[in-house]
């Protein structure tokens, strides 16, 4: 089996001249308390990466250093080639970040102010990327077309994100940020997002990097999942990749003689093959079933909160 | 294009933008008329009062006086809580997310703010010319001074307001400070009644902000030469007025990049989000 190890112990990533984002050695320190310690990662272009964990893991932090809203306290960060730190404002050109939007610009009409934030990008258009994107074409992707005369404070909180989602991305960006970008989507909005991201890194090339609480979608949309825990990235793989790492999550169930069965054995393969050597055709209904995400996700939190993340490694070796 | 230029022009049309947005949003006109027709009220009421020491209407001069006071209602407090409230609500973030977005948000406030500083004068100076006796203009030399304070007067207060919506953390911490900057200066600056009334050290006060000299600039603009018989120093005093502004403006406006480079980048997602959080939990 060719698995992707996780990420522990820390071994710096190979460099790549296609990094979008290199990650080294991240640190981040409140007064004395270390939010981040030694987060390293690397994303290529148009990789779409996923920031799992759990609540004051670290998630918005590592992300607002990235965007270069926020100083960090050591460590290495290069994105699109410049540290945020530093970067100016052609850099910014090449961002997009998609911010939660609340009641601001409340008189500006949708069409409008779409209109107004691309002007800033007309420079930074070139002969392969015309810059700003259309605003009705975008208008239409994000499926505001029937909205554009409104004023921002008449949007419901879904048209007010998918607006939020349009200006992230009027400059078509090559990187884009998306801090919990769903939610409070209904399911429909959510699909048609979903889409939307997932075209915009398939066709555009656009590297993404979006931290999410729905599982689900980090499985949908992530090429890559990134799982945060304490402080420091304790899974990097696909979502395959992750429940790969751990064996006993597979479940089995099956029928004997109108009677149904659940168990969660270390290795499937093998149970499967006993359970047929003792019953034979007796068996039915057989269902292989890989962990789901969320028990993944669920049993690396866990370790990496008893201390014992390590533990993967060697599973895997 | 060069994308400074680009951010320019971004700047100045969002700010005629929303300039247009007040004109066509009703509670911002409501306002905007309520504002200026409280303070013709304070006029017709002492229209009938004489100036002291003359026979001239206390209403003409205070007219003049308030057009002064009016870059302090729009320059800085219109300004600064502009800055406050965009903070908070992440309009600010907004433009910190865009290439060269704060250089184009700082104009379009300038552009909106001095808007909304000429259509006050503009709408009082309308009215007042109907309602008033005794005002003095028409010659080009007035309008000449009408122009150069309305344009100074603006350097010396829109940078300030700016520092200062920079320096309050809540609309809500900033609200009692705009009222009681607002009162204090139009007390200590001889709006609503000759300074030279006040006690000499208040005297000495009110003449180190831009509110009484803006007062002044207006009233050498808009009343008879005669009437600077009453003011300090029986002058207009042109060349203080310009030289006292002019300090205000120099510093405000190197003042004023620093204090808001500051404050811009500890603005950030989060930050947002937690007085996002907070007022919600408030109101």
């Amino acid at each position: 089996m060719k698995t992707r190890l996780p990420a522990i112990p820390v071994a710096a990533p190979p460099r790549c001249a296609e990094d979008v984002l290199d990650v080294r050695d991240l640190r981040m320190r409140y007064g004395k308390t270390d939010v981040l310690n030694g987060v390293s990662f690397t994303a290529r272009r148009g990789e779409v990466l996923a920031l799992l964990g759990p609540n004051g893991a670290g998630k918005t932090t590592t992300i607002e250093i990235l965007e270069g809203f926020r100083m960090r306290s050591a460590g290495k960060v290069s994105v699109l080639g410049a540290d945020p730190a530093r970067a100016g404002e052609d850099w910014r050109a090449r961002t997009g970040v998609v911010l939660q939007s609340w009641r601001d610009h409340a008189k500006w009409q949708v069409r409008e102010l779409l209109a107004h934030m691309g002007r800033y990008y007309a420079p930074y258009s070139t002969a392969d990327v015309t810059r700003p994107w259309d605003v009705d074409d975008l208008l239409e992707t994000v499926g505001l077309t029937p909205h554009a005369r409104k004023r921002m404070r008449n949007l419901s909180g879904g048209q007010r994100r998918r607006l939020d989602v349009a200006i992230g991305i009027v400059g078509r960006p090559e990187l884009l940020f998306l801090d919990e970008p769903t939610a409070g989507f209904d399911p429909e909005a959510r699909h048609d997002f979903h889409d939307l991201v997932r075209r915009l890194a398939d066709r555009q090339e656009v590297t993404i990097l979006l931290t999410t609480h729905d599982l689900d979608e980090a499985e949908r949309l992530a090429d890559r999942i990134l799982v945060l825990a304490g402080g420091a990235i304790i899974a990097d793989g696909s979502a395959e990749e992750l429940a790969c790492a751990l064996p006993s999550q597979s479940e089995v169930r099956w029928s004997r003689d109108g009677q149904r069965f659940v168990h969660a054995p270390d290795n499937a393969t093998v149970f499967v093959w006993e359970l047929f050597q003792q019953y034979g055709e007796s068996v039915e209904d057989l269902e292989v079933r890989r962990a789901s995400l969320e028990n993944t996700y669920m049993a690396l939190v866990r370790q990496a909160e008893q201390g014992a993340p390590c533990g993967l490694t060697a599973v895997t070796a | 294009m060069n994308p400074a230029l680009a951010a320019v022009r971004a700047g100045l049309s969002g700010g005629w933008i929303e300039l247009k947005q007040i004109l066509t949003t009703r509670a911002d006109l409501v306002g905007l008329l309520v504002r200026i027709g409280t303070l013709l009220a304070v006029m017709i009421w002492t229209r009938q009062t004489h100036l002291p020491g003359t026979n001239f209407s206390l209403g003409t001069a205070t007219l003049a006086s308030v057009l002064g006071l009016n870059f302090v209602v729009y320059g800085v407090v219109a300004m600064g809580d502009l800055l406050v409230v965009e903070r908070e609500d992440g309009t600010l973030l907004r433009a910190k997310a865009t290439p060269n977005g704060m250089l184009g948000y700082l104009l379009g406030k300038v552009v909106s703010t001095s808007g909304q500083v000429a259509l006050a004068v503009a709408i009082t100076l309308f009215i007042g010319v109907f309602l008033f006796t005794g005002l003095a203009i028409g010659s080009p030399g007035r309008w000449l001074t009408l122009s150069w304070v309305l344009v100074l007067g603006l350097l010396a207060t829109l940078p300030v307001g700016a520092v200062l919506g920079s320096l309050f953390p809540s609309q809500r911490s900033a609200g009692p400070w705009w009222l009681l900057l607002l009162g204090g200066l139009s007390a200590i600056s001889g709006i609503f009644y000759p300074i030279t009334h006040l006690p000499v050290f208040l005297q000495w006060i009110g003449q180190l902000f831009p509110v009484y000299w803006l007062g002044l600039g207006m009233r050498s603009a808009l009343l008879p030469n005669a009437m600077a018989a009453v003011e300090i120093g029986h002058s207009w005093r042109h060349l203080a007025t310009f030289g006292v502004l002019s300090a205000w403006a120099v510093a405000g406006i190197v003042l004023a990049p620093a204090v808001l480079r500051r404050m811009a980048r500890r603005e950030s997602g989060s930050t947002v989000a937690a007085r996002r959080e907070k007022a919600l939990r408030g109101t």
